[in-house]
């Protein structure tokens, strides 16, 4: 095989373990809460200059940087549910989007107020890494890595924790949730908070990979929304199987025309989808 | 339906009046100033209606950008590249913005694809036009911009390039054209159908609604308010540039100046376009351009607040109370009232 | 009367907005008896048990249970304070293991304590809960189904069970174990307050009930007097 379609195609493998994160935390609120947080994008850009700021201006060592991230974030989403989100629970969806709308604004308008516009790098790059005929990015490598161990505690949390299977339940059944002694505010919280510490762990990722600026978000937000509804609102596996499809059909993409237009075929390839499978290319 | 006659006369007499008295503004030879910023209320207003005239019908685009985008860049192509004259780019660029929203639109309609799911297909619509204005850069100049060619002296009106009065009267036209839109859908039975398919898709089909035609009814009607704003904004500016004039940023924008107004009622997204224009140059003159930030953050702030506490908008407040009164002053005619009075 | 563990009600009204279902109502039941709820459809049965457990708020009348007022509380502390509640059609989560949604029922601090052995107690009420521990709660028969439920309320160790319908939507023979089921739980000295439209069955399993018509009290007796009452025998019981 050509080796620069070989490492397109393991490049896009590693673009969609960086898209995965983004996706499971969006499917993660969403599944407990029903709301699309339409500034999640943004968190992780919060998280982005967070590290940043430790890092080269406060001069924290890189891994204290990333272990501050991960808790501010997750407060940061635990606030967006408290200010935004749980005074409309019972609002229509569409208000609600709108408001996680309104907070895009001022996540990006503090960001550009405190950080100015000027894209903002980290300056951290490893060596690349041979495999085979072909080289990786060792920074990609490492961040795909990490992604994969993320979405892993993930999947540990959900699967043998009580509150894990609380979330798993709550998902299907809101209202029975009172009977098992669940109060299902406190779940909406911690799994806000959850989510708030994936778009953490998923800045920690970019940040090495990306210059942050105040608009970076709109760079990987809306395919993230994408894939979500590609995988099935809701539904982790599909989100995180969808993540790698369409990190692949923007690698590939890019490898056989531009960048740019990879994501014109990714985001046209995602409209298809909705007119034939539009509860999800994975839904059963 | 037989129009009463002083309601009639009392709703067409006023606005008229009302758009004479706006036509003259310029014979008062205001500063340049005040006359850019009006006439940038127009036009986000013109926006802002045309994505109300569907949004308040569930149909909530978060992509209305690509529509704006796809307006202003037909028209200031085919200035650029081919001689021809905003005068006819702008319904070319209008009518390609239609076609586009059609082709969108008929699937979605068709495949049922409502709710969450529309917002983020037409979410993916607006970033596919973004991007395309971006990757196309040897032709659109990319996300540096475009700048219509300056018109040879003498050709300045044939080419669509004048100051702040003529571009007054065009802005104008070009809202109260909206605003007429929105009124004659309302008077149609259109309304009635679509109302009843917002609130219940099934049961419209049931009992004989055409679906998926009366969404693209809307939807085209929706599009070409949309276009034209693009398509007069970057002329008017005489700079196209695709963060402005498409993507989730300026479709979110859009949403908000509709919202904050009241997408309900049919001066709501002009309220609105004051609210944002106005906000966006007040704290522009507060601050300076060093604190560019801020507008985004008010803005924001405030379509959280409206969310939460106002989500029918300012107009939201104005329409209560005459509602209410009119309904106790004809109680025994039992009419159901409609989904939207008009005006 | 007002002895550890009684459940008592007393005027409740309550109702969904502007409906209302339930119109003074009151009932109690003392530790460790069986007590029955009948009626016909739409009786308010099912806000009667919903009310007890906190789904929804009463708008008149006084709620206790080992004398603390339950009118005060969120609906998730009940089961902390020994109240479990297997609503109507079972409201398992399907797509749990049955295991899974054992551990659901084991949430609170307390159960989370005990959640093997009482796991284990409940495969063996239940064996066949043990045999399909792995498998999709929604993906068994309705006996199954509403065996897990049960098992899931016990799962939080209550010292009452609500049972809403148990015997709704099973098969006959099925029907038999599950009140067969009932009768054990109830031996082991848990009480229980049972809500059935199958008045023959349930008259024979409890000690007590109460006949709720059009959201009132119309009747309460013991079993067996209710079973020879004339009026209950013609409308609930075939009439013969």
């Amino acid at each position: 095989m050509d080796p620069f379609l070989l490492e397109a195609l393991l490049n896009g493998v590693l673009l969609g373990g960086v898209f995965a994160l983004p996706v499971l935390g969006l499917n993660l609120i969403f599944g407990v809460v029903d709301v699309i947080w339409l500034c999640y994008a943004e968190l992780v850009m919060v998280g982005m200059y967070a590290v940043w700021f430790l890092y080269t201006q406060a001069g924290w060592p890189l891994f204290l940087a990333f272990a501050i991230c991960l808790p501010l974030v997750a407060l940061l989403g635990g606030l967006l549910h408290v200010l935004v989100v749980k005074p409309l629970l019972s609002a229509p969806p569409i208000n609600q989007v709108l408001a996680t709308g309104g907070v895009l604004f001022v996540l990006q308008g503090a960001a550009t107020l405190i950080f100015s516009t000027d894209f903002r790098s980290l300056g951290v790059e490893m060596p690349p890494i041979e495999l085979g005929e072909v080289f990786v990015s060792g920074t990609k490598l490492a961040a795909f890595i990490a992604a994969l161990v993320g979405a892993a505690v993930l999947w540990a949390f959900l699967k043998f924790t009580y509150v894990g299977t609380a979330i798993r339940a709550i998902a299907r059944d809101r209202e029975v949730m009172p009977l098992m002694g669940v109060d299902p505010r406190r779940i909406y919280l911690i799994a806000s908070a959850a989510g708030g510490a994936l778009a953490g762990l998923a800045a920690c990722l970019l940040v090495v990979q990306l210059d942050v600026h105040p608009f970076v978000g709109l760079s990987f937000g809306p395919i993230t929304f994408m894939i979500c509804v590609m995988g099935g609102l809701g539904n982790m596996l599909g989100g995180f199987l969808a993540a790698f499809l369409m990190g692949l059909i923007v690698s590939v993409g890019g490898f056989y025309g531009s960048t740019d237009l990879s994501y014109v075929v990714a985001f046209l390839f995602f409209i298809l989808v909705m007119f034939f499978r539009p509860r999800g290319l994975f839904t059963r | 339906m037989t129009p009463r006659a002083p309601r009639g006369m009392s709703g067409l007499t006023l606005p008229i009046l009302l758009l004479a008295a706006l036509a003259c503004v310029p014979l008062l030879s205001p500063p340049d100033y005040l006359m850019h910023v009006l006439i940038t209320v127009l036009l986000t207003a013109l926006a802002g209606t045309g994505w109300a005239l569907m949004g308040r019908f569930r149909l909530v685009s978060f992509g209305h950008g690509a529509f704006l985008g796809i307006g202003a860049y037909v028209m200031g192509l085919l200035w650029n590249y081919y001689d021809i004259s905003p005068w006819l780019g702008v319904p070319i660029g209008v009518a390609a913005a239609v076609a586009a929203g059609l082709l969108l639109g008929y699937p979605c309609f068709q495949f049922r694809v409502v709710g969450h799911y529309f917002a983020l297909v037409t979410l993916a619509a607006g970033e596919i036009v973004r991007i395309l204005i971006v990757a196309l850069r040897d032709i659109t100049g990319g996300s540096l911009g475009m700048t219509p060619h300056q018109a040879p002296p003498g050709e300045a009106f044939a080419a669509m390039q004048f100051g702040k009065a003529g571009f007054w009267w065009i802005a104008l036209a070009a809202w109260a054209a909206g605003l007429l839109a929105w009124r004659l859908l309302d008077r149609s039975m259109a309304s009635k159908a679509l109302a009843a398919i917002a609130e219940d898709e099934d049961a419209a089909a049931s009992i004989g609604i055409r679906v998926t035609r009366e969404k693209l009814m809307v939807t085209a009607l929706s599009c070409a308010l949309a276009a034209l704003a693009g398509a007069l904004t970057g002329q008017y500016r005489m700079y196209l540039n695709p963060e402005s004039l498409a993507g989730l940023g300026i479709s979110l924008q859009i949403v908000f100046g509709a919202i904050a107004g009241g997408m309900f009622s049919i001066i709501g997204p002009t309220i609105g376009a004051l609210i944002t224009i106005g906000l966006e140059e007040s704290l522009r003159i507060a601050f300076g351009t060093q604190f560019t930030g801020a507008a985004a953050l008010v803005y924001g702030i405030l379509l959280v607040l409206f969310m939460i506490f106002l989500p029918r908008g300012i107009a939201g407040l104005l329409e209560r109370p005459p509602r209410a009164s009119t309904g106790r002053k004809a109680p025994a005619k039992g009419t159901v009232p409609a989904a939207q009075p008009p005006g | 009367m007002s002895g550890a563990g009684t459940l008592e009600l007393s005027g409740i009204h309550a109702g969904y907005g502007d409906f209302q279902a339930l119109f003074g109502v009151g009932l109690h039941v003392a530790p460790g008896e069986a007590v029955g709820v009948v009626g016909p459809n739409g009786a308010g049965k099912t806000t009667l048990l919903r009310v007890i457990s906190g789904l929804i708020r009463p708008t008149a009348g006084t709620l206790r249970f080992g004398g603390q007022d339950l009118a005060a509380l969120p609906a998730h502390e009940l089961p902390g304070l020994g109240i479990a509640h297997v609503p109507e059609n079972r409201r398992l989560f399907p797509h749990l293991t049955v295991e899974e949604n054992l551990k659901v029922g084991a949430y609170t601090p307390s159960a989370r304590r005990h959640f093997q052995q009482r796991r284990d107690h409940v495969y063996t009420l239940f064996p066949r809960l043990k045999q399909r521990r792995h498998q999709l709660a929604g993906t068994m028969s309705g006996g199954e189904q509403q065996m897990c439920a049960i098992g899931r309320a016990l799962m939080s160790g209550p010292r009452i069970l609500l049972l809403d319908e148990p015997s709704a939507g099973l098969a006959p023979l099925v029907v038999q174990q599950v009140f067969e089921l009932v009768r054990r739980i109830r031996q082991e000295g848990l009480t229980v307050l049972i809500v059935e439209q199958n008045v023959a069955q349930v008259l024979r399993i409890v000690d007590r009930a109460y006949v709720l018509e059009t959201g009132r009290v119309a009747a309460e007796g013991s079993s067996a007097a209710l079973a020879e009452d004339p009026v209950i025998r013609r409308s609930y019981l075939g009439g013969h």
